[in-house]
């Protein structure tokens, strides 16, 4: 009965052509730009390049979940630059003390989506109002934490975070201070790159599995029928937020991590969450809601950022970057807009 | 009233629900059986939808009790009607485009492996249940967007069945349906039955009822009237318990019957499967009326000869001019100017935080303009003209529009439209939700309107209405004009005989199945 294997790959595709064409552009882009960089394909660029999108790569993961549910979160910026700083002051001790000052950044991270998720269920305000109010008030608190940039972290973990994972082993002082023969092969590989792929496999893939993550498609496609359907609307919405939350966290706790110190920096936290909104949507996730993913929206980063590699490579003016985002944009956008072609009820169009 | 039959399985008793100053149920008591299709007949706005919302937990009732299965039960939502076994295939459907066929199939408990979502399983289940019900063409990983509307509405039907219904409630599930699935569904039902699950069924159509009711309950007005065994009543005496109504509005009177030459001419128009070679006319100083039961195809027709609906085939002439339709803008200068009421004030009609005054002029502002700016002058002539015209109350012509009442913001959205001194008036259904006093208005003001030479085509759900306002009648039944009354042939009888489509020019749907 079941429909063969190679028809429902097409299906699969079919259903997931904005997030295939991000995936095929970016591979395209970041293959010429190892040819033309003077140390392609080499350890020490990939751990450039992934140490550069980690941050706005968790800012996208965080933007796409509300976006999923038909809202936007403007307060992702803000909830990372908010723990970028409070991980300044937590993370400069050593062995255990780190444990516990990660899990005091993801809780606040948490906390600061959960608020959010509170806000829009039972101040049954609009979300994209909501979090420009909150993020307001989680900058305020970023700034009271960190007046003027500063603060320290760990020096082990800096290093051990931001270089090859062969650095990652000796630091942390396991597979024979990563001189293991078996090793060797993986040694090159970036550290943060790791921990990103870890972060999407162990919170985002479940999540879209739970009953929850679904909860949160169902809402972004028709609330009404999500809600005749006997679906636990409240919980979903909070758990998009809160989880928004969270992804924003690990996204502030790297940016501490990796310039080792903490920064209230307001434009930069703007231009993290509208770069964020840019991921998602290049990504392949509706702004409406409903459809794409998590994962789609780590491309959408990956393609906004090797724009920014070529550049650098190339030697382009670099006033053009703004303008080249700005039409790949467009053109993700475009894209989605093709199935406006085929209605046939123009009041259809404004509903 | 019926005493409670002792096999009953879900009984209501006293059941009442007011939405304002309207009883949509008084005091009803309903019973209904395992085994048993119990079909729910009566007219629009007779009280079945709200009947079956309160069943499945959409709505609370005001008062009364309701004991299913020996136990007295409140529902408090969906949810809490499906874990106790009634489970409801709405009208509108409740599925979510964007997700999977199967993941919409078992979205509120799916199967589940370590705690998450088991998409083999899910999907193996989807596939079963599709094929219980003969639609085993649907692929489950399919998104449901992308599903035509019938195979879509089988995807309902399969996401119920998962829910192992004790009570199964099927709300016009069929209308949707190619008669092969109608034929389909005949047989999962009689399996259901046998089974001893007991199926309530709302339907329009007649030929449907006969086929598979075993008992048949009449609603009008929001009351229990009769409920009767199968083959207990004839067509005719159905019809009847569904009308005996007491007339509630007057009307002015009529001009003789006479046909005035065609302005409007509709020839051979269709539109996707809503609407199917409509032919029709209306002259200057006609009012027609377009009837009917809800939801076949009045409103797209109306909304095709206001330019909104793409790709329309077939010809639409002013004055045996043959014309373009492309947009509302298109519409409103074609000929001596088609003007549409439309069906929702708040959303298509007004800009309600605006002003009455705004309001007014908004579809006129060309004609109030000199160059490129808005006369002043003009438009407070003009707005003072229309505001004495209609007798629209109101404190100051600047105050929201949101501050009048539905009657005077309905007056707003015509009065609109007529400073456009249209020649063609199209409204869609303008007098629902509207006090009596200001329906009579307006039944006045058309009648007027046609006097003055304008040509009406006017959609009502209220058969008061077509009977008492128009020269003509056209009952529409699944996109086609099935009747057209005129005369004394406008009648309550003959309107609803026409409605059900039981005057025995019946053609499609698939009702000619016999079991």
């Amino acid at each position: 009965m079941s429909a063969t294997k190679s028809s429902d790959f097409g299906l699969r595709l079919r259903q997931n052509m904005g997030f295939a064409i991000a995936v095929v552009l970016f591979s395209v882009v970041y293959f010429l730009y190892h040819l033309a960089h003077p140390k392609g394909f080499s350890s020490q660029v990939l751990v450039q390049n992934s140490n550069e999108v980690f941050s706005l790569a968790m800012l996208a993961m965080a933007q796409t979940v509300p976006v999923l549910m038909g809202g936007l979160d403007l307060s992702v910026g803000a909830v990372m630059t908010l723990v970028d700083c409070l991980a300044s002051h937590v993370l400069e001790g050593a062995g255990w003390s780190i444990f516990g000052g990660i899990a005091l950044c993801l809780a606040a991270g948490a906390a600061a989506g959960f608020v959010n998720g509170c806000v829009v269920v039972f101040g049954r305000i609009q979300p994209i109002i909501a979090t420009l109010a909150t993020g307001a008030i989680y900058m305020g608190l970023a700034l009271f934490l960190r007046p003027i940039p500063g603060g320290k972290i760990n020096e082990d973990i800096n290093w051990a975070m931001t270089n090859a994972l062969g650095d990652f082993a000796e630091t942390v002082g396991i597979f024979d201070d990563g001189k293991a023969p078996w090793f060797q092969f993986f040694a090159g590989v970036p550290t943060s790159l790791v921990f990103l792929v870890l972060v999407a496999g162990i919170i985002w893939v479940p999540f879209r599995r739970s009953v929850t993550g679904r909860t949160v498609y169902a809402i972004g496609s028709a609330e009404g029928a999500a809600f005749m359907s006997g679906l636990n609307i409240h919980r979903g919405k909070l758990a998009a937020f809160t989880l928004a939350g969270i992804f924003a966290g690990i996204g502030g706790i790297f940016m501490a991590i990796q310039t080792s110190s903490g920064n209230a920096d307001i434009p930069m936290a703007g231009a993290y969450t509208l770069s964020s909104i840019a991921s998602v949507v290049i990504g392949g996730t509706s702004l409406l809601g409903g459809t794409g993913g998590a994962i789609g929206s780590i491309f959408g980063t990956l393609i906004l950022k090797v724009i920014s590699f070529n550049f650098r490579i190339f030697d382009i003016a670099p006033l053009l970057q703004p303008l080249f985002e700005g039409l790949v944009l467009l053109g993700a956008v475009s894209l989605g807009a093709l199935s406006i072609l085929r209605v046939k009820n123009q009041l259809e169009l404004f509903r | 009233m019926i005493h409670p039959a002792d096999n009953a399985f879900l009984s209501l008793a006293g059941i009442s629900k007011r939405y304002g100053g309207v009883h949509a149920l008084n005091n009803v008591n309903f019973q209904c059986e395992r085994g048993k299709v119990h079909a729910v007949l009566g007219e629009n706005g007779a009280g079945k939808s709200t009947l079956i919302k309160i069943i499945s937990g959409v709505v609370r009732p005001d008062q009364g009790t309701m004991v299913l299965d020996g136990q007295t039960v409140n529902f408090l939502s969906p949810s809490a009607a499906n874990a106790a076994g009634i489970v409801c295939i709405f009208q509108e459907l409740s599925l979510m485009p964007d997700l999977t066929v199967s993941d919409n199939i078992s979205i509120a408990s799916p199967p589940r492996k370590f705690g998450l979502i088991d998409s083999k399983a899910q999907r193996l289940r989807a596939e079963e249940l599709l094929a219980s019900i003969g639609c085993e063409d649907v692929n489950p990983l399919m998104r449901v967007r992308d599903l035509p509307l019938s195979r879509r509405q089988m995807v309902e039907i399969a996401k119920a069945l998962g829910k192992n219904p004790k009570i199964l409630i099927l709300d016009e599930a069929t209308s949707a349906l190619t008669s092969t699935d109608v034929e389909k569904v005949y047989a999962m039902l009689a399996r259901l039955k046998a089974e001893g699950v007991a199926i309530l069924y709302i339907s329009h159509r007649m030929h449907e009822i006969e086929a598979l009711a075993d008992n048949a309950s009449v609603f009008r007005n929001g009351r229990h009237i009769e409920t009767f065994a199968k083959g207990a009543r004839n067509n005719e005496e159905i019809v009847q318990l569904m009308i005996g109504r007491e007339i509630s509005a007057h009307f002015p009177p009529k001009p003789a019957f006479k046909r005035p030459k065609p302005l409007l001419e509709i020839e051979n128009l269709s539109w996707e499967n809503r609407l199917d070679q409509i032919s029709l006319s209306v002259g200057r100083g006609e009012i027609v009326g377009l009837g009917g039961l809800d939801g076949q195809g009045q409103k797209e027709l109306l909304l095709s000869l206001f330019g909104v609906l793409k790709r329309v085939e077939g010809t639409v002439k002013l004055d045996g001019a043959k014309q373009e339709l492309t947009s509302p803008r298109v519409a409103k200068r074609a000929g001596g100017g088609i003007a549409l009421v439309p069906e929702d004030r708040k959303t298509e009609g007004l800009m309600l935080p605006m002003s009455i005054a705004e309001n007014l002029v908004l579809a006129s502002l060309d004609e109030l303009s000199t160059g490129s700016l808005v006369d002043e002058a003009k438009v407070s002539t003009a707005v003072a003209d229309a505001i004495q015209r209609l007798k629209i109350k109101i404190g100051s012509p600047d105050d929201a529009v949101s501050t009048l009442s539905g009657g005077n913001q309905q007056k707003v959205v015509i009065a609109k439209w007529l400073m456009t001194k249209p020649d063609v008036i199209l409204l869609n259904d303008p007098t629902r939700g509207i006090d009596v006093g200001t329906k009579q208005e307006i039944y006045r003001l058309l009648r007027e309107l046609a006097d003055e030479g304008a040509a009406i085509l006017f959609y009502s759900t209220d058969y008061d209405e077509l009977i008492g306002s128009c020269d003509r009648v056209a009952i529409m039944y699944d996109g086609r004009i099935i009747s057209e009354l005129e005369g004394d042939a406008i009648n309550e009888k003959n309107i609803v005989s026409a409605a059900l489509n039981i005057s025995g020019n019946e053609s499609k749907g698939g009702a000619h199945v016999g079991h």
